[in-house]
């Protein structure tokens, strides 16, 4: 098999933020009742965690699982993992109505390290990305100016964004543009 | 500026997140119907100054449609709720009615 390539090359930006495109990422979405046990059990076993309550990403080491909708998972994992993890989850699935797609490929990823991520967030975004409204590990589908994507901070001074990998490279523009050093909105204190 | 909260996914959405979807609790007129009833469905639309029940679809997130209850002319919005749904819940209605009084009911 070829080698999996990141839209961007692990492109990065150095502004009051750093934008660093992430290396390849394992993703599949998985489609079906959230509430069936046999589905909560085979995410525990493909994920490592538990499928997280609404609105919320689980990660555990390099796997996690993410709410994506009230009949959507998305489940993060080490790219390798993913034919194996299609299988399994095939497997523990079989004969219940689901769903599951390796999206590793169709998709781009970021990483925001800095404390004034939420205002390069802020100046792209609708959403609520203010401390109180946006805690560690809460997943925000939302839209970056003109496209959609989602992201989750895991502390205070890192945060992950997901896109469609046809968008990337406005994505990264747009985040880089956002993080330029200079033009720190300083909306909130953190 | 619209922020309508999706009943699937608890976000507070901003308009521009939101793909709107008309007028909600539209049915449709069936092959027996004449063709008042049909050109009633698919054509004729209430456009009311004042509570109006529209469909909306969370683009920008979870996806899924839903139904909002809204004023046309302050941007209240009096709740959202499931588009499983063919007439809005009573607890719409009871907002609605607690905030406007005079208001003649979902017909």
């Amino acid at each position: 098999m070829s080698d999996p390539v990141t839209p961007l090359n692990g492109a990065s930006f150095q502004g009051f933020v750093t934008v660093t495109e992430t290396a390849p990422q394992g993703m599949i979405t998985l489609r079906g009742d959230l509430a069936a046990a046999a589905l909560r059990d085979a995410v525990l076993a493909v994920a490592g965690a538990d499928l997280p309550d609404m609105g919320r990403i689980v990660i555990n080491g390099s796997r996690g699982c993410a709410w994506m909708s009230p009949d959507e998972a998305l489940l993060l994992l080490p790219r390798a993992d993913v034919p194996d993890a299609l299988a399994q989850l095939a497997t523990a699935l079989e004969g219940s109505h689901h769903l599951a797609v390796d999206v590793s490929d169709a998709r781009a990823m970021f990483r925001l390290e800095g404390a004034g991520l939420r205002d390069v967030l802020a100046k792209l975004t609708p959403a609520d990305v203010s401390p109180a409204g946006l805690a560690p590990f809460t997943l925000r589908r939302s839209r970056l100016a003109q496209v959609a994507a989602a992201f989750w901070l895991t502390d205070q001074q890192a945060a992950h964004v997901i896109c469609f990998r046809s968008v990337a490279q406005y994505v990264f523009d747009l985040l880089s543009t956002s993080a330029r050093k200079g033009s720190e909105p300083e909306l909130f204190d953190s | 500026m619209l922020t309508l909260t999706c009943p699937c996914c608890n976000i507070a959405c901003d308009e521009t997140e939101l793909h709107p979807g008309g007028q909600a609790h539209v049915s449709r007129a069936g092959p027996d119907s004449g063709d008042d009833a049909f050109e009633q469905y698919l054509f004729l639309r209430k456009n009311p100054r004042g509570v109006h029940f529209e469909r909306w679809r969370h683009a920008m997130g979870c996806g899924k449609w839903f139904h909002a209850a809204r004023c046309t002319v302050t941007l209240e919005v009096f709740g959202t709720y499931s588009a499983q749904t063919l007439e809005p819940p009573q607890d719409i209605l009871d907002a609605i009615a607690a905030r406007r009084p005079d208001w003649q009911g979902f017909a």
